[in-house]
């Protein structure tokens, strides 16, 4: 059992609420007293979840394991799958409709911002059935 | 340097005015949001044509001293109340980025 368990519904296709769950993780980590740099790192890897669950998965659900020594999240949904993992880890590497990439995203940074920004990142992932990312940082 | 004293000597138009002793320590210019959420630093002054509940967002987590829109790029009104919630000092102005950061570098 963690200090803090945290547990956060995205909607789909929700621009407007997408990063209520990292600001909300940010506000907790802030008042837990965590680094700043360690916060950043957190809130990054989380919004680029949170958006790709909104612009490719219909939205999912997300949870927040917070200890002093580390902070785990597990982003769960039940979109299509991630074809290659390889290629979308790839800067630049991009799937996103021309809509999504008019609001400002869409640049292909997402999973490799995640990637960037956290100690260790798993992917399961399967086809037709949804993707589910393992992330960890350490403090 | 503050966000009011620059808003003042950049005459500066105030969208949402949140905290303008906020200190600005450095600037960031960019409209691709995950870029700029990874690269922005605490306590810039991000300057960008993305006046959307997102760029709102980012700002929150890259913890960006005020958003500056430039060449009058439009607020969002759902991003106006969202920035009104979150304190996000937002300006704008009907110079372009590179103006706007050159003055900025110059008394930065």
């Amino acid at each position: 059992m963690s200090l803090i368990e945290l547990h956060y519904e995205v909607p789909g296709d929700d621009f407007t609420r997408a990063g209520e769950a990292s600001g909300d993780v940010k506000r907790q980590l802030k008042q837990l007293g965590f680094e700043p740099a360690t916060i950043r790192n957190v809130v990054i890897a989380l919004y680029e979840g949170e958006i790709n669950m909104v612009i490719h998965a219909g939205g999912g659900e997300i949870d927040v394991s917070i200890d002093p020594d580390r902070i785990r999240m597990v982003l769960r949904d039940h979109g299509p799958g991630i074809p290659d993992v390889a290629l979308a880890m790839q800067e630049g590497f991009s799937t996103a409709p021309d809509n999504v990439r008019a609001l400002g995203f869409g640049a292909g940074m997402g999973l490799p911002n995640i990637k960037k920004y956290t100690n260790d990142m798993q992917i399961e992932t399967e086809i037709g059935v949804g993707t589910t990312m393992y992330l960890r940082v350490d403090v | 340097m503050t966000v009011r004293e620059f808003a003042e000597m950049q005459n500066l138009n105030i969208l949402v005015e949140a905290d303008m002793t906020r200190d600005i320590s450095g600037g960031y210019c960019g409209d691709l949001l995950s870029w700029v959420m990874s690269r922005a630093q605490s306590d810039d002054c991000w300057f960008t044509v993305m006046g959307n509940i997102n760029a709102v967002a980012v700002s929150v987590l890259a913890d960006c001293a005020c958003i500056v829109l430039c060449e009058n790029a439009p607020l969002d009104e759902d991003a106006k109340k969202k920035a009104e919630q979150q304190d996000v000092n937002i300006l704008s102005s009907d110079k372009n980025a590179f103006v706007l950061a050159s003055a900025l570098g110059a008394v930065l």
